[in-house]
């Protein structure tokens, strides 16, 4: 068994960490394992074909009706909160964020934050922030928990230690929490159990995400199995939830399939233990739940890709990951090569907008384009087609101001752009063509054998002694 | 520019000249597949579902209950029990544990969290709710926290006892919040429990007892 490398703190790009995870064989073992149970429950709780795409049809139609009207959605859910007694704050960047909700804990004199699972504030790094000011914010989540504690990132949107074995995780328990060293499972989550649940009571301020936010009530949908979401949420006197502006959905029977659709897709579940749904802070004659409510929408890119109506799929997505667990390149490669918070199919169609084509140029083309994400999708994201675009962003000219995402051309090539150039006038030049076609199935012996990186792994092509037109011409001759 | 303008501002850019899609949603494909055609029916489902998540679930009648838990706690060897006195169903059970000399303590919720965190969380054994209805497409039971049974009840003690009526279980989620309304008055906290808290955080292996309660035991009240 070759020991496991901490793919997160590999440097490099993504060639390099791809290269590095492939060469783990425990890892990959770990993400096989993991992928195929998923699949396997996922295609389970979908028995019926029929009902299956009926219910992703009806999601994509909720979420584009809800992005076709997301600023009067918001609008209204920020009036409906606040008078349910939500304060809603507003942030263009993760800074900002980070910002708001150091203010609101500074506030309290707050020194320990419990944080509920949550995608918006891995984007905005908020426990290293926190931490920088002294503050504990400490993962509740359990895979979330057993990842911070060995200083790694999340591998997977739902279960972000999926790339770590009970061994792995006992090991690690053990180095940092001391007692018996023990890979029994129960025992571990116990272990955490205890830990957490004085952790609850102690909080000053708890964190969460939100799955979806109902404008028509002003309430916050929260989806979890383990409790520790309902625990951040309600035991500290001040509850932070944190967004991104894409999750509001109209009303709340729209919640209905998309619930769905989401526990379904990710963990094969016809619901989650809990569903969790908040619509107010403490009432004055109530006797628990936090005094204050806040709620932070946070944009960090995502409204520049509204913008473009095809790129503005991307916001359907309702973070099953789905299309992580089908993706062969994925449970090949592992979540931490990507880098960056989101990994998978989702995460190459979105940290683009997140944080700049440029910083992940690799993203687009980490991809067979065999489709398998696109056809899993409970919002139906076309995300090949979505991969293909951000392909040809990359290769813009980089002062193009057409361009939708930022950093785009970061892959623009002149020598590309001559030989593109070069083909398209080969190929309307009829007599030229019939020549050069002529000469390459005539020469075809002194074809190179070595033509890198293509020949890396395949063989080199070598060109028919005749080409298609030519035996077609042959063929009907002898015909007539 | 506030954060909130200059967001916004953007967002009506980016759909400029377009309309609001119009709202197609079909309630059929959300309830059709859940369709069960009597009270029993539906409480077999339900039964089915929870026991499949670790979840005890007792038929019992509203005359009954009381003393099937009483036996219940007994012999898991339970020594207090919280509880809402304020409620219908509070009231019963002490007055027919009181009458029959019960050996389990009865915990009422004693004044806001901040003044006894420390024994609901290392003290209370065990705890019982009522619940506002349930759903048989997804084993579900539907929670409605208020003054007098707080959002923590059915949360921090490791064992959770939720009643149920029969005649309140729903086909579907979609039926449940149509024919309660909820969408015209959400209290502070509304929940949705499938069976006691769990995780397959490590390794896919699923464990109870993740941080809420490790065993929920569900009393269907079948003449209710
Ligand atoms: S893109 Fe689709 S499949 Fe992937 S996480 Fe989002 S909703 Fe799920």
């Amino acid at each position: 068994m070759t020991q496991s490398i901490p793919v997160t703190n590999l440097d490099g790009d993504f060639k390099t960490r791809a290269r590095h995870a492939l060469d783990d064989a425990q890892l990959r073992n770990n993400f096989r394992t993991a992928m195929d149970g998923l699949m396997h429950k996922r295609e389970q709780a979908f028995s019926d074909p029929q009902e299956r795409e009926d219910l992703r049809d009806l999601g994509n139609r909720i979420r584009a009706r809800a992005l076709s009207q997301l600023p009067d959605l918001l609008d209204q859910l920020e009036q409906r909160l606040t008078a349910n007694g939500v304060r809603v704050h507003w942030a263009e960047t993760t800074e900002e964020a980070n910002e708001i909700v150091h203010r609101l804990i500074e506030a309290q004199e707050g020194r320990q934050v419990v944080k509920g699972k949550s995608m918006v504030s891995e984007e905005m790094e908020l426990n290293d922030y926190l931490a920088e000011r002294d503050i504990e914010c400490l993962e509740s989540d359990l895979g979330e928990y057993t990842v911070q504690l060995d200083h790694e990132k999340p591998s997977h949107i739902i279960m972000p230690a999926i790339h770590k074995n009970a061994r792995q995780v006992a090991r690690l328990f053990q180095e940092k929490l001391g007692g018996e060293l023990s890979d029994d499972i129960h025992e571990l989550v116990g272990t955490g159990r205890q830990i957490l649940r004085q952790k609850f009571m102690e909080a000053d301020v708890g964190v969460s995400g939100v799955n979806f936010a109902v404008a028509e009530t002003g309430t916050l949908v929260l989806v979890e199995n383990e409790g520790n979401g309902r625990m951040s949420t309600t035991v500290p006197p001040v509850h932070i939830a944190v967004t991104g502006i894409e999750k509001v959905v109209a009303n709340l029977r729209d919640v209905v399939p998309l619930l769905s659709l989401l526990t379904r897709s990710a963990l094969g579940q016809p619901i989650t233990t809990y569903i969790n749904m908040i619509s107010g802070p403490r009432k004055d004659d109530e006797r628990d739940g936090p005094r204050e409510v806040h709620l932070v929408l946070l944009d960090n890119g995502r409204s520049r890709a509204f913008a473009d109506a095809q790129l503005r799929q991307t916001l359907n997505c309702i973070r099953c990951g789905a299309c992580m667990n089908h993706c062969p390149v994925y449970t090949r490669v592992g979540g931490h090569t990507y880098g960056e918070v989101y990994p998978g199919p989702i995460g190459k169609i979105l940290t683009p907008h997140l944080v700049g084509l440029d910083r992940v140029p690799d993203h687009p083309s980490a991809s067979s384009l065999c489709g398998a994400c696109g056809d899993v999708c409970p919002v139906k994201i076309p995300i090949p087609e979505l991969l293909q675009r951000l392909r040809e962003e990359n290769v813009r000219h980089p002062e193009d101001s057409e361009a939708a995402v930022a950093g785009a051309g970061s892959r623009y090539s002149n020598r590309e752009q001559l030989i593109w150039r070069g083909w398209q006038w080969l190929n309307t030049h009829p007599r030229i063509y019939r020549l050069f076609l002529w000469g390459v199935t005539r020469l075809r012996r002194l074809q190179p054998a070595r033509l890198r990186p293509w020949t890396d792994y395949r063989s080199a092509p070598t060109p028919a002694a005749r080409s298609l037109h030519e035996q077609a011409r042959n063929h009907m001759r002898s015909k007539s | 520019m506030s954060a909130r303008d200059g967001i916004m501002r953007r967002l009506r850019a980016g759909l400029e000249g377009s309309q609001p899609r119009p709202d197609e949603f079909d309630a059929t494909l959300v309830t059709r597949t859940w369709r069960y055609d009597s009270t029993e029916a539906r409480v077999e489902r339900l039964t089915r579902l929870l026991e499949a998540v670790h979840t005890e679930v007792h038929r019992t009648t509203q005359g009954d209950w009381p003393q099937r838990l009483y036996e219940q706690l007994r012999t898991r060897g339970i020594p207090n029990l919280l509880f809402a006195p304020e409620t219908p169903h509070g009231s019963q059970l002490s007055k027919a544990w009181e009458v029959n000399g019960s050996e389990i303590h009865l915990t009422p919720w004693d004044g806001p969290i901040e003044e006894w965190k420390e024994t609901l969380f290392n003290d209370v054994s065990a705890s019982l709710t009522g619940s506002v209805g349930g759903i048989a497409a997804t084993g579900t039971l539907a929670i409605w926290p208020d003054r007098h049974e707080p959002r923590l009840m059915s949360l921090v003690p490791p064992l959770h006892i939720a009643l149920l009526k029969a005649s309140t279980i729903a086909d579907n989620l979609y039926d449940l919040m149509q024919t309660q309304d909820w969408a015209s008055g959400m209290p502070t906290n509304l929940l949705l429990v499938s069976g006691p808290s769990k995780t397959a955080d490590i390794e896919q292996v699923l464990a109870y007892g993740a941080h809420g309660p490790k065993e929920l035991i569900t009393l269907i009240l079948e003449d209710a």
